[in-house]
């Protein structure tokens, strides 16, 4: 069941995760609903990533709910999986295989996948397709992994810094992908060092700081006047350090 | 498409069917594989079988060496090959990436299992062919194909669940070490050449309650060319079973 209107296609309340005793998330809420881009901003080691596995049923929370499409992702079916497209911030594929072989491959997992040629051409990977995963360059294996992400027409995508090591006009054509699928209705939630991108991509805004999201709303409620959002990104996150940031009044559940 | 018109996952066996033909595609494509795969049990089979350097038992050398390179194949397969890429698989993330996916957990494992067992009759019919043109082996009377059929799949199993007991719990650079450790024991004691009966008495105990001597003399059986004993194929149960738990019950996938 995806939910409905009120029901936010990722929805996350109290999430904790803890690592040898140490939580590396601690009390983490936030919500995507269809239609929308969510960035979650933040340091290395601010929990992110665990964040992000945490809802794609990687990892299995030790506090707190994680809904997604109305559905727990921890242990959820194959059903739920072929419903949410996934960019792992390691990649995950094999150094020998080649992209069109990885595409065909994901494609097959799926009862309704898109063309796997046409998205090759699309995230600009058609010149590489028949070249081995270990030869691709970083901006080349994440558009790989966006394809395989997109492959299967998902109704949430979750992309672990989908721009990394890609040249502009690279990151523009993955920017255009990402608004389009936002335009079919798809919730998207992305972690980014790329403050540009989430500047011209993200409808909201959560950044995090030691497991916790210290301030969250939109570009326009998180910077001052004349502050761009990286300005705003790092007194806030600076300001986290000396006393906890108040979150963006219009961001019910932080995010 | 599912019931509320979303996009659903293909059905398991389409899935498992895909990731079973990306596995052997991965396999024959890494030369090292074939090299253990096929190269070495044919090898030993054709060097010890055209010369007469090692005293075997029985009036055809052929007939005591094709179950032993059968032996060394289906654990070159499970155990070295499978276990060295699962490991590194999952040093890449690889696994965690398809256990995400509409394959999911149980389909991966499902489909390298069903690799293992295509891989395993694919070098049967190489080191058979081998046999059959280089060394003049013929089956004899008391062969029987079920039961040979069914001592592969036994052996490839247990070879399997050893390979992914190694994968699933060890570094990717352990696993390679291990492995192949494990498979130069296997052609050492592993009743593939030299027999266990003739190992001294303290290691042909041991060698006897190893898989890989086990897995050789119930080949054997299976090819009439040995006298039909339990023992061997209970030890082959035992260690597909162990490993089957163990790695179940101790696989990491990340």
């Amino acid at each position: 069941m995806t939910g409905g209107p009120a029901q936010p296609a990722i929805e996350v309340r109290g999430l904790v995760k803890r690592y040898a005793g140490r939580a590396v998330v601690d009390g983490v809420s936030l919500h995507v609903a269809a239609g929308e881009i969510v960035a979650l901003l933040g340091p290395n080691g601010a929990g992110k990533t665990t964040t992000v596995e945490s809802i794609e049923g990687l990892r299995r929370p030790d506090g707190g709910t994680v809904r997604v499409l109305g559905t727990d992702p921890w242990g959820a079916g194959r059903d739920h999986r072929a419903r949410v497209g996934v960019l792992l911030q390691d990649g995950g594929f094999d150094i020998r295989a080649r992209p069109q072989e990885t595409l065909r491959q994901y494609a097959a997992f799926h009862a309704h996948p898109l063309d796997a040629p046409g998205l090759l051409e699309r995230v600009g990977l058609t010149a590489a397709a028949r070249t081995p995963y270990r030869r691709l360059s970083g901006g080349e294996r994440q558009r790989l992994g966006l394809a395989i992400a997109l492959i299967g027409r998902p109704a949430v995508l979750l992309l672990d810094e989908p721009t990394a090591g890609m040249d502009p006009e690279a990151r523009a054509v993955t920017r255009e992908l990402i608004g389009a699928e936002r335009a079919r209705g798809v919730a998207v939630l992305l972690t980014s060092h790329d403050l540009v991108d989430v500047e011209r991509l993200a409808d909201r805004v959560a950044i995090m700081v030691a497991g916790g999201i210290v301030a969250a709303g939109t570009t326009g409620e998180l910077t001052r006047a004349g502050e761009s959002l990286e300005d705003a990104y790092l007194r806030l996150v600076r300001a986290s350090g000396e006393a906890s940031v108040p979150t963006a009044p219009t961001a019910p559940t932080a995010a | 498409m599912s019931a509320d018109g979303r996009m659903s996952a293909a059905p398991l066996g389409r899935c498992v069917a895909a990731q079973v033909l990306v596995e052997l595609r991965l396999t024959a494509r890494r030369g090292e594989n074939l090299l253990a795969l096929v190269v070495i049990p044919a090898l030993v089979l054709v060097f010890f079988g055209s010369t007469s350097i090692m005293d075997v038992p029985g009036d055809r050398s052929v007939d005591f060496l094709l179950p032993g390179a059968l032996a060394l194949a289906v654990f070159a397969a499970g155990m070295v090959n499978l276990g060295i890429a699962t490991a590194y698989e999952r040093s890449y993330g690889v696994l965690r990436r398809l256990g995400a996916s509409p394959l999911g957990r149980p389909g991966l494992i499902g489909a390298k299992v069903a690799t293992i067992l295509v891989v395993v009759a694919i070098q049967a019919i190489a080191l058979v062919t081998v046999a059959w043109l280089a060394l003049g082996w013929r089956p004899t009377e008391g062969a029987s194909v079920v039961v040979l059929l069914a001592t592969l799949a036994l052996g490839a199993i247990g070879a399997t669940s050893l390979g992914l007991l190694m994968a699933g719990t060890l570094r990717a650079e352990a696993t390679l070490a291990l492995a192949n450790g494990l498979f130069i024991l296997a052609v050492v004691i592993g009743g593939v050449v030299v027999p266990t009966t003739a190992l001294p008495a303290p290691l042909a105990t041991i060698a006897d309650l190893l898989p890989f001597a086990a897995l050789s003399a119930a080949l054997r059986m299976a090819l009439g060319t040995a006298a039909i004993d339990v023992a061997p194929f209970a030890v082959l149960a035992a260690w597909a079973a162990l490993a089957t738990i163990l790695a179940s019950r101790a696989f990491r996938w990340d």
